[in-house]
């Protein structure tokens, strides 16, 4: 083939990704480092990305002040599960060793503007931040240490919800995060739940919503039911704001939509004024 | 003991094969055509079976006794108590006041209805935001005059609805789950069908939970699962038997304390027979229970649901 007949496509793809982040939401360009320190908010648009465990864990907890607890509490396969793409136990060891966190959840006491506190973020990037065995453990773990500590829990969510391949181990884990943090409730002390994109299914239906305060990011997906099964079930299309945390907010079930840039110093406060924290 | 009286209005309509003499049980053959939930994509049935499939047929079964049958069987005089106090009165689920032999309790389940015209006023057992908020309040009464709570467990889940999201479906199970959590009066739990998801669990926190033997609990339903990670929903069946659903999986992952037995080939060979069994587990666990001084039933509770759980160090 001569050279002039030669298709032109390839060698003008540019990639893009590697220098630019592309928005999801409104699919605006913005150089990556200048994404990064705006703390992965689309500045076009406000739409929030998401962050890992310890990119969470770092826009909260002051520097070096984290310290990890239940990090030996890892993933197990209940059901010896395997599907259609291959057994669970393979998949949650390539995902451990991607993310090089043991869990969906990290969880860890921390200083928050000098105020101590119990920590926990998930990460979407583990089996989609879903709710097994090993999660609730650590979210257990973080309440009765926050209880022993007597100070406040803080859980930023991220989360597609049960994990299917632990079956009904996983859906006893709504349970088992619910009841820990009751007794936490019960005893007076404060916690906070956060939520971002996406809190959805099981986790929605757990640990997410039984805040003394419920707290979301903009413009994230928060729900029960998947917007497919209910556009199926009840056959009528939904509109476009539907389980967005603006959507919640209206209906009255979070307490306030924070940016990600004033979470922390928003935390801080409420925790000031909420409880005898200097 | 009369074995037809129970249940099947509309649903005797087609004629009574259903008693297939008893020698092989009717597991195997199980129609499942029931309306509504996904349970048509059975199709490749004699393709595809397994056993926990055919559990599943049971448990879904049309003429498998339903909250109702239990309860009229049990105490014809329950008094129905409706609403949540906030927006609606939710049919799919029922709360009330009942007498289990000498017990006095209260009573909360799914309802799923048995007419055509049942099924579709209530959602086909399943419930609302404020059908969780109901039983909860009533629930709440239960702790005030000290009464034990038995909540019967038949959903295939939560209604997904924009009504449903709009009221806060997700708040109210999980309200529950907490709430439920510390509830100072003993809780007795038996799933007696389709133990759906969140939807089941909404009711589902207590001292003991007891489960049917051939009735089904699980995180998502084998469709779902299928359809999710299969990208089929036609392998219900292998995903119902990997998702390891039945009463005797459940023990052995400790979730349930003790299985019913059913009469051979399923609670609708004889659901007289069935509701009665189901009624003698329940006085047995409440009477074990009332021995139990509070503060260590609600510790025990806690440290129940605690325990539940597999992961690695």
């Amino acid at each position: 083939m001569a050279w002039f007949t030669k298709a032109p496509e390839a060698p003008l793809r540019v990639p893009t990704e590697a220098l630019w982040n592309v928005c999801k939401k409104c699919g605006a360009y913005t150089p990556k480092d200048e994404y990064e320190q705006n703390l992965k908010v689309c500045p076009a648009c406000g739409a929030h990305g998401r962050l890992s465990a310890r990119e969470r864990i770092a826009l909260l907890a002051d520097k070096d002040s984290f310290k990890e607890i239940a990090a030996d509490v890892i993933a197990n396969d209940p059901l010896t599960f395997s599907d259609a793409s291959g057994d669970y136990a393979s998949k949650v060891k390539g995902t451990r060793e991607k993310t090089k966190i043991g869990e969906s959840i990290v969880v860890g006491t921390a200083k928050l503007d000098k105020i101590p506190v119990v920590l926990g973020a998930m990460d979407f990037r583990f089996m989609g931040g879903s709710l097994g065995s090993g999660t609730g453990e650590r979210i257990l773990q973080a309440a009765e240490t926050a209880r022993k500590l007597k100070c406040p829990l803080i859980l930023c969510t991220a989360s597609g919800g049960a994990r299917m391949q632990e079956g009904i181990v996983s859906l006893m884990q709504m349970a088992k995060t619910c009841a820990a943090i009751q007794r936490l409730r019960d005893e007076g002390l404060l916690y906070v739940s956060v939520m971002t994109d996406p809190t959805t299914g099981g986790v929605s239906a757990s640990y997410a919503m039984v805040g003394d305060l419920n707290i979301a990011e903009p413009k994230t997906l928060i729900g029960f039911a998947g917007r497919r099964v209910i556009e199926t079930t009840i056959k009528q299309k939904l509109p476009p704001e539907f389980q967005t945390s603006e959507y919640l907010l209206e209906h009255g079930f979070l307490d306030k939509i924070v940016a990600r840039k004033d979470l922390k110093a928003f935390l801080a406060k409420t925790i000031r004024l909420l409880t005898a924290a200097k | 003991m009369a074995t037809k009286k129970t249940p099947a209005k509309a649903a005797a309509k087609k004629p009574a094969a259903k008693k297939a003499p008893a020698k092989k049980p009717a597991a195997k053959k199980a129609p499942a055509k029931k309306p509504a939930a996904p349970a048509t994509d059975a199709a490749p049935a004699e393709v595809l079976t397994n056993p926990t499939w055919e559990t599943v047929q049971i448990a879904r079964h049309p003429e498998r006794p339903l909250f109702t049958d239990f309860l009229n069987a049990w105490d014809p005089d329950a008094i129905e108590l409706h609403g949540d106090r906030l927006v609606a009165d939710d049919p799919a689920m029922y709360a009330g006041l009942a007498k289990i032999g000498d017990e006095r309790v209260v009573i909360v389940g799914h309802r799923k209805g048995r007419t055509p015209e049942e099924k579709v006023a209530n959602r086909w057992g399943m419930a609302n935001p404020d059908g969780y908020r109901k039983a909860m309040r009533i629930m709440r009464i239960a702790e005030k005059f000290q009464l034990p709570i038995v909540a019967l467990v038949d959903t295939s889940g939560a209604f997904p609805g924009l009504d449903a999201e709009e009221r806060g479906q997700a708040e109210a199970i999980a309200k529950n789950l907490a709430d439920m959590s510390v509830l100072k009066t003993p809780i007795v739990v038996v799933v007696t069908g389709e133990g759906g998801s969140g939807g089941a669990l909404g009711i589902a926190v207590g001292d003991r939970i007891l489960m049917l033997e051939h009735a089904v609990y699980s995180v998502i339903s084998p469709e779902g699962c299928a359809s999710i990670l299969w990208r089929d929903g036609k392998m219900a069946p292998v995903a119902a038997e990997a998702l390891k659903i039945t009463s005797s999986w459940l023990k052995k992952l400790g979730i349930v304390d003790d299985v019913i037995p059913e009469p051979k080939g399923g609670a609708h060979t004889d659901p007289a027979k069935a509701i009665e069994t189901v009624k003698k587990a329940i006085l047995a666990a409440i009477k074990e229970l009332k021995k139990v001084p509070m503060e260590k039933l609600v510790d025990q509770r806690y440290a129940k649901f605690a325990a539940m759980g597999r992961f690695g160090k």
